[in-house]
């Protein structure tokens, strides 16, 4: 009984171990399930036998691993630069914007399912090819918030600046930079999770081809053989490494944002 | 001055402000007080007449908002004129804190706009328009978001302020009252296309305080301007 205040005063903990706990309690049911039933690892592997099979192919999936954060990676950091400076001009000029932005909504509208079979036939290079759909997917995102951010700056602000005799450079860096900057990083952290999918798909769609290949040609030749604990297995993986974007966007976000912006204030 | 969807906004205004007067801009919302402000602070352009400003007379504003940079502290905050000045920060460090110690906000330097309450936000706004130590201040309603204690208390600064430095203070406001309180003059403003239908000499000896609101003058003085401001907008 004298443990229920001493647990209220502390909601960061208690909020960090409901999910877990809630994890934990699939992972346990899903164990069960299989174990009592006796469903053959082809059928359906258990949480144990997919943590196993990890960590036995680790080595040989490691490489691939190091492959797909890499176009992931890529793709994100190009998406962030192209994105970020079509921005600039669509800031600079509502004409550019209003020629371009149907384009680009063109890009994100159409699955990259569809469009990677026609990249991997033009572009020579599969890394390339792989490059280059996870950038046309992460670069959505990224151009439409920070347009809207770019644009979001406090007008009367832009007043003050121009009162005081602000230089275009000025008026840049310490107004429009950060007005732009939480809409900038909400994209991001879309952005950092579209570059992954992106980077998964196209590579499916090029097949497990080639002699450096990422995740999703690891789950292929396991599904042609019906490797299915292996399948699960770099499965995991690319969970993880979806997982690991976002808490590195999130920290980003919160460092960034935390002492100012209603979106990273606790209880906000 | 029209704008440009075709709107006259002032027409044949005719205002010279004297050096060292607190000039009100007294109407209600919407008859162009703010626009007349706003072509006094260069911020729009006539589309007749011109406005004439001595050049050497440093210039400050204060809006309706406290207008501040969220991801700054108070201190950055009321930095920015002197920033955008190209002065780097150790060398107006004493200034600022001066503009900042000013306000009444010297324990707050630190501050971000967020962890203060509205009157503190104004006083900020109102510290970084002292920092460039300005000859004309132009203020727009800037206190018409905030309760009734506070802007009692922000009026009675400004005065104060206005006394100290020697500055000519031109002060937009839709309120009777705290136009005869502030000003030693008043322009009252008739409706959309804005002109001036009038202006009140508003002799109170100095310096002004709460026994000013009591006096046979002062309620007399309000009684006009209400009369001029009904007869304006009847």
């Amino acid at each position: 009984m004298n443990h229920a205040p001493a647990g209220a005063r502390r909601p960061g903990r208690a909020a960090a171990l409901a999910p877990l706990a809630v994890v934990l309690a699939a992972l346990l049911a899903w164990e069960l399930v299989v174990r009592l039933n006796g469903i053959p690892p082809y059928i359906l592997p258990a949480p144990s036998l997919v943590a196993l099979t990890l960590w036995r192919d680790l080595p040989s999936l490691l490489p691939s691993l190091w492959f797909t954060v890499r176009i992931t990676v890529g793709a994100l950091l190009l998406a962030v630069a192209g994105g970020v400076l079509l921005a600039s001009v669509f800031a600079l000029s509502r004409r550019v914007e209003r020629a371009l932005f149907p384009l680009a909504i063109v890009l994100q509208v159409t699955p990259i399912v569809a469009i990677a079979p026609l990249i991997l036939i033009y572009v020579e290079s599969i890394t390339a090819a792989l490059l280059i759909c996870a950038f046309i997917v992460a670069f959505f995102p990224i151009l439409a918030n920070t347009v809207v951010g770019l644009r979001s700056a406090d007008e009367r602000l832009g007043d003050l600046f121009t009162l005081y005799g602000a230089t275009r450079w000025q008026r840049l860096r310490l107004l429009l930079v950060p007005s732009a900057l939480p809409y900038f990083l909400a994209g991001l952290r879309i952005a950092g999770g579209l570059a992954l999918v992106g980077a998964v798909v196209a590579e499916f769609a090029a097949g497990a081809a080639g002699r450096e290949t990422g995740l999703a040609s690891r789950i292929l030749e396991a599904a042609f053989r019906t490797e299915i604990p292996r399948m699960f297995a770099a499965l995991v993986l690319v969970s993880a490494v979806g997982i690991a974007i976002f808490a590195v966007f999130d920290a980003l976000s919160r460092w960034l944002l935390g002492h100012w912006h209603d979106s990273e204030l606790p209880g906000g | 001055m029209r704008f440009a969807n075709g709107v006259r906004a002032l027409e044949g205004l005719d205002l010279e402000v004297a050096p060292g007067e607190f000039l009100s801009l007294l109407g209600p919302s919407g008859c162009g007080k703010s626009t007349a402000l706003r072509l006094a602070a260069g911020l729009e352009q006539p589309t007749e007449g011109r406005v004439e400003r001595s050049r050497r007379a440093r210039l400050a504003v204060v809006f309706q908002e406290p207008t501040l940079m969220p991801w700054a502290d108070v201190f950055d905050n009321v930095r920015l004129p002197l920033r955008l000045q190209g002065l780097a920060a150790g060398e107006v460090r004493d200034r600022v804190m001066d503009a900042i110690a000013r306000v009444g906000l010297a324990d707050f330097a630190g501050a971000y706009p967020r962890e203060l309450s509205g009157g503190m936000r104004m006083r900020v706004s109102i510290a970084r328009a002292l920092v460039v130590r300005p000859a004309l201040l132009l203020l727009d309603e800037p206190f018409a978001a905030l309760d009734e204690i506070t802007r009692g208390r922000l009026d009675d600064d400004l005065l104060a302020l206005w006394r100290e430095q020697g500055l000519t203070v031109v002060f937009v406001t839709h309120s009777v009252y705290e136009s005869v309180y502030l000003s030693t003059r008043v322009a009252v403003f008739s409706q959309r296309p804005g002109r001036i239908v009038g202006t009140l000499q508003v002799d109170a000896p100095e310096p002004r305080d709460e026994t000013f609101r009591a006096t046979a003058r002062y309620a007399q003085w309000c009684l006009q301007l209400s009369a001029a401001l009904r007869a304006a907008h009847a």
